[in-house]
């Protein structure tokens, strides 16, 4: 995973409650077998008419927005379904953030897998944002948002944050309490399903 | 010290674990399906990983698979290369595949408890969001995405945060034990709570209307946990629990001696607390359908499609939802329920294809009809289900009520394979989630238990199915 660097870019404003992984990314497309290409598929039946064609009112459509790394939307995103495929559709169409008042655990997990950040900020601070059309600056390892003059802190788990920033592999750092697991095992009695 | 039931299961599972850091879980049962695994696998190959506990985990085919005629090839190009792929994957790395003849295949949810794979007091994941199905045996169990897949093959651990705890207290009795049913209880408890009231909480079912239930009707309430929110919820194992898994293909060889272990350790604590606590008596549950385009929007059958102030009560995000909501479903505020007819009903998915789920449906469709202008059908939950729902003629008593009689899957639940719905179609669905889109672009979900179903199938319109029996 490439680390985490400072974004610098507009948000795009999507005030949308209760967006499942449904919708990201619909059933049709989850039958591929690589992590990549799920980019033009993202949002596809809010994106497109059933012929094909793009819908001209639709925020992902507008020109505007095509190089903006941030989705600013409302609470309960990325609810539903656990499809992995929902976070690496919104990453390959350029969204490296996600900005909302409450992720879906799920979602929230499976973002950090892939070099996303989900940030939880206040509703207030959320109604701010989705207003904002400048440019903004991003700043995980400082934990903060610039919009011109003000800016925004952001919590994050520090765990997180590291992995998030140094791009770390989850399964090599758990291989090296490879020791532990094994301990774990010795001293506990795991059911094996084929006796 | 006290301890809720949770809080035992992941005591017991903790590897390591740091002053605010995630810990380090033990995976104790990893199943895995077509959709969710090929990546996963193929990070394995780049990283010439191995998979660390092929005892611990087991494959099927639920997704995609046609629920037509299995000795005829499939039409869908992609599902057959991803069906394939899972046999590939399992072939190369050795792992337990219950493939697409074979007579233990069916929804993962539905397979595990039936083979006695799913034990109370472990944990379990499954890259597929309904895994909290399990958790009705005790059993912390929960879904996973992709990464998380391919992070418990090669370790057989998680790095977890601690969920916080929520009690569900369900009192009383219900007021009509076969119209009433688990569905309508997980229903109206998500039209309560709301679908991210459990978000970053363990549920953990308890009272004695959780007790009531037969195991079947528990797993239909612990399923639709993630409605809520939540990525698990459970219930205490009991006698019920015991039986249900006894002698099945899977039960450990120890099992009498793991049942008196069982007994004596997997429950919340008297006096236990719990982060957050929720109580409903289900005396006063009606027959619920949903109307909207989320889990939360649930009419008692009795009951009008409300407006969207009425819903949303002040709240602008839930106003402006239930409006999208009925523009998408096609409804007008201050409808009767039952004035809403139908095109399709699906009684199927992990939520409601289970033995019990097909023989109440049954019992109201025999020596009846489904309604000329309605196509019906029943996907047994897995072959296994269908077997011993064909040992009671069940099978019959649907076809010759104009039921379609189909293979296991996981079907229109989702539509990943040919079962979908037209654009714009109404479908009666006995599913877990009536978003837009999910049985098929532009088709319109209403959830509801089987015996609903079943009776707004005949009726061709939604019926409070009370008046059936």
């Amino acid at each position: 995973m490439k680390p985490f660097t400072k974004i610098f870019s507009i948000i795009t404003p999507f005030d949308k409650a209760n967006v499942d992984t449904d919708q990201i990314i619909p059933k049709q497309f989850l039958k591929l077998i690589t992590k990549s290409g799920f980019g033009k598929f993202l949002f596809y039946d809010w994106r497109f008419n059933h012929d094909g064609q793009e819908k001209s009112d639709f925020i992902l459509n507008d020109s505007k927005y095509h190089d903006s790394q941030i989705l600013v939307t409302n609470e309960n995103f990325g609810c539903g379904s656990s499809r992995e495929h929902a976070v690496w559709a919104l990453k390959d169409f350029g969204f490296n953030a996600i900005i909302s008042p409450s992720f879906a655990d799920i979602f929230y997990s499976n973002c950090f897998k892939n070099g996303v950040l989900p940030i939880i900020l206040d509703i207030d601070e959320i109604k701010k944002l989705l207003q904002y059309s400048d440019k903004i600056e991003l700043d995980l390892d400082s934990q903060k948002i610039t919009c011109g003059d003000e800016i925004i802190t952001f919590k994050i788990d520090s765990h997180r944050k590291i992995r998030l920033l140094e791009g770390l592999d989850d399964i090599d750092l758990t291989l090296k309490e490879d020791k532990k697991i094994e301990y774990f095992e010795r001293n506990s009695s795991r059911v094996s399903i084929f006796e | 010290m006290t301890e809720t039931l949770f809080e035992k299961i992941w005591n017991s599972h903790v590897v390591v674990e740091k002053e605010n850091e995630p810990s380090l879980i033990y995976i104790d049962r990893h199943l895995i399906h077509e959709v969710t695994s090929p990546q996963a696998f193929d990070g394995l190959r780049v990283n010439h990983r191995n998979v660390r506990r092929r005892d611990l985990t087991v494959a099927t085919i639920d997704h995609n698979v046609p629920t037509t005629d299995r000795s005829l090839p499939m039409i869908d190009e992609t599902s057959s290369t991803q069906i394939k792929t899972l046999e590939k994957n399992c072939k190369d790395f050795g792992i337990k595949l219950f493939g697409i003849n074979d007579p233990n295949q069916g929804i993962v949810h539905v397979i595990g408890p039936q083979l006695g794979i799913t034990l109370p007091g472990s944990t379990i994941v499954c890259g597929d969001s309904h895994t909290s199905t399990q958790g009705a045996f005790g059993a912390f169990a929960f879904g996973i995405g992709t990464s998380e897949v391919e992070h418990t093959l090669a370790t057989q651990t998680l790095w977890l945060e601690k969920p916080k705890t929520f009690e569900i207290l369900a009192t009383g009795k219900r007021k009509n034990t076969f119209a009433i049913t688990s569905k309508d209880i997980i229903l109206s408890i998500i039209k309560q709570i709301g679908t991210d009231g459990g978000t970053g909480h363990v549920l953990e079912y308890r009272g004695n209307a959780i007790s009531d239930l037969s195991m079947e009707q528990r797993m239909t309430i612990c399923n639709m946990s993630i409605e809520a929110g939540s990525r698990a919820g459970l219930i205490a194992p009991d006698e019920k629990t015991f039986d249900y898994l006894n002698n099945r293909k899977y039960t450990p060889k120890n099992y009498d001696e793991l049942v008196d272990d069982w007994k004596n350790n997997l429950m919340s604590d008297t006096n236990s607390k719990f982060d957050k606590s929720f109580t409903i008596d289900v005396e006063k549950i009606e027959p619920q359908v949903s109307w909207g385009t989320n889990p939360a929007m649930v009419s008692d059958v009795t009951g009008k499609i409300p407006t969207p102030e009425d819903f949303g009560q002040n709240n602008e995000i839930q106003i402006e939802s239930a409006k999208k909501a009925l523009l998408y479903m096609d409804l007008k505020p201050d409808t009767p329920i039952v004035e809403i007819s139908i095109d399709r009903v699906f009684i199927g998915s992990c939520t409601n294809a289970r033995l019990e789920d097909l023989k109440d449906a049954a019992e109201i469709v025999k020596g009846k009809t489904v309604n000329s202008e309605v196509s019906a059908m029943v996907v047994p939950g897995s072959q296994m289900v269908k077997l011993e729902a064909e040992k009671l003629g069940l099978d019959k008593i649907f076809k010759d009520a104009n039921f379609e009689w189909r293979e296991s899957g996981c079907s229109m639940c989702l539509g990943m394979n040919p079962d979908i719905l037209k654009p714009g179609e109404r479908c009666a669905s006995t599913s877990n989630r009536n978003f837009e889109g999910r049985q098929g672009s532009g088709g319109r979900t209403h959830l509801v238990s089987p015996v609903m179903a079943a009776a707004s199938a005949i009726a061709g319109h939604f019926v409070d199915v009370r008046e059936w029996c």
